[in-house]
């Protein structure tokens, strides 16, 4: 892997700020920007409305798109539905889905481990439906095992929604075996795959999971688009989420019929040129060796881990083995704010998250499980352009924040 | 100033060694600030004596260091000031987090003052602002002041 002419497709990066906030969001290549810019300069039009040259082109490269993305992923066209990104893809299947075939006393079971997105949905859905909502408690580090979600599951478990990777910890969870366990029970699983996608292979059908989410902006695309695949069976049987325009067949006064998968689901004008965008980034990725770029990612935070090794102020977060953590280095540094650190790496130009990462459940946890003094991390994630040298430049810039704090003068 | 200047000129101080931090008992008025996004938490504890003047104030909570030592810096300001010249105070320092403030006025801060170049960082005015918010809250509204909501 040539790291110094992919960073040369970022030209944000340029600019030598260390961007170790790639879990919040990637930076965009010049062949998704191109690719975006050619769409809106030579094919710009409402897709599958008109009758005219642009729009037959523009609903060609939507639709190309969406071939693109859905090959990337492992499913058929028609089975994959672009949204804003993965919150709306969650709250579809929610809204949809959830609320359309839960009774009362069924159960929904989570994680602790869940990004707002994957919880929030399904607290309203719960409480819609009077269904009970359960939830998985991880290892300390992180993990969740197989046993676990084993043990939590039963017989009233209608919806197993799990995040792919956490995107505090880093950690993996285990989707293919969740997947066999839940549909031994008749019920279904919903995977997250915001965090994931950019970071592990996936083929939904491998995996075997019913509903999958994610956001084009976590790839090197653009934000305000994501994607959801959800089985055919399952989404020809759902009601719209969203009703409109661009989801019809036949209307009159008083009823509607539907249009056909994925269309369905998608009411309004779409987000072409996102969508065009997005299967740029997916073809960017598809060029990369996905097992290198999962061990150069291992071997920053390695390298992180054992610059920042042998200063006893700094507490990190997740398994062990860096090679668990898929490029996430979740952090506190000991009576310091977790926003001071970020404030005063930021003038280091160093950009990282601090804070509760939308996860304020699992900050409760880790306040109580791995004694947290805030309910709140610092947390750098990296990327397949990140360098081994600004991992060094991050670990020696951390190792100076207490002094900054007025510590140990 | 920068950041790290200004945390070694004044906040660290106040953030490692508060004058007024602590547990008060029987407070005249209790008020929590919260700011949501972040979970920065201010506990905030007053006495006023006959003529409406701040005779105590403690605080205890959570956060950040500029929001832990903007709290603490406040209180020596505002204590043995009368609830009108603390809401003066109190407006003269959003106004000086806002670029807006008068020079008199910034001047008037005393310590607090040394927050000024917090003007220049959007994501770190709300940490600045918390406690004078919630002080503000307290003294601008008795009847709401009691409640232990933001």
């Amino acid at each position: 892997m040539n790291i110094e002419a992919i960073r040369k497709d970022f030209p944000i990066l340029s600019d030598g700020t260390v961007y170790f906030d790639n879990a919040a969001t990637h930076q965009r290549c010049v062949q998704v920007l191109d690719a975006m810019r050619d769409f809106s300069e030579h094919y710009n039009a409402n897709p599958m409305r008109g009758l005219y040259k642009w729009s037959v082109e523009a609903t060609e490269r939507y639709e190309s798109a969406r071939h693109t993305v859905a090959s990337f992923i492992g499913c058929r066209d028609s089975e994959l539905i672009f949204v804003r990104n993965a919150t709306e893809a969650l709250n579809l299947v929610a809204y949809s889905y959830a609320l359309s075939t839960l009774s009362e006393g069924d159960e929904i079971l989570i994680s602790v481990l869940e990004h707002h997105s994957n919880l929030l949905p399904w607290q309203m859905a719960a409480k819609a439906k009077g269904a009970a909502l359960k939830f998985i408690e991880p290892r300390p580090d992180g993990v969740i095992t197989v046993d676990m979600i084993e043990a939590a599951l039963s017989p009233k478990t209608k919806i197993l929604a799990l995040t792919q990777l956490s995107n505090v910890m880093g950690t993996a969870t285990p989707l293919k075996e969740a997947a066999e366990l839940i549909h031994a029970k008749g019920g279904i699983l919903v995977a997250d795959g915001a965090q994931g996608l950019p970071h592990l292979e996936t083929d939904v059908k491998a995996i075997g999971c019913d509903f999958y989410a994610f956001s084009g902006h976590k790839l090197p695309g653009p934000m305000g688009i994501g994607g959801l695949y959800g089985r055919e069976e399952l989404l020809e049987k759902m009601p719209p989420f969203l009703r409109g325009g661009e989801m019809i067949e036949y209307v009159t006064r008083d009823s509607a019929t539907y249009a056909e998968l994925p269309h369905k689901f998608e009411a309004g004008t779409v987000n072409a040129s996102g969508a065009v965008g997005m299967a740029a980034a997916v073809e960017y990725m598809k060029k990369l060796d996905r097992k290198e770029l999962e061990e150069h990612e291992t071997k920053l935070i390695s390298l992180i881990m054992k610059e920042t090794a042998d200063d006893p102020h700094i507490k990190v977060y997740g398994p062990e083995d860096p090679a668990e953590h898929h490029g996430i280095f979740t952090f506190n540094i000991e009576g310091v704010h977790p926003h001071d650190v970020a404030g005063v790496l930021d003038e280091d130009r160093i950009a990282v998250r601090a804070g509760h990462h939308c996860a304020q459940p699992l900050m409760e946890y880790m306040q109580k499980e791995c004694g947290m003094e805030f309910r709140a991390t610092a947390r750098a994630s990296v990327s397949f352009y990140n360098t081994e040298e600004e991992a060094v430049r991050f670990a020696a810039a951390l190792k100076k924040i207490r002094g900054y704090m007025g510590y140990g003068a | 100033m920068e950041l790290k200047e200004m945390y070694r000129e004044v906040v660290n101080e106040h953030n490692l060694y508060p004058a007024h931090r602590g547990d008060m008992e029987n407070p005249d008025l209790v008020l929590q600030g919260v700011n949501p996004s972040c979970g920065d938490d201010i506990y905030l504890q007053l006495k006023l004596d006959e003529n409406d003047i701040v005779t105590e104030g403690l605080f205890n909570g959570s956060g950040c260091a500029i929001s832990q030592a903007s709290a603490d810096m406040m209180l020596d300001l505002v204590i043995g000031k009368s609830r009108e010249e603390v809401l003066k105070l109190a407006g003269s320092f959003m106004g000086m987090v806002r670029s807006t403030a008068s020079p008199e006025e910034i001047e008037a801060l005393e310590e607090s003052a040394a927050l000024e170049s917090i003007a220049h960082m959007p994501a770190r005015v709300k940490c600045a602002t918390l406690g004078w918010k919630t002080i503000q809250k307290m003294l601008g509204n008795i009847g709401e002041a009691t409640s232990e909501q933001d």
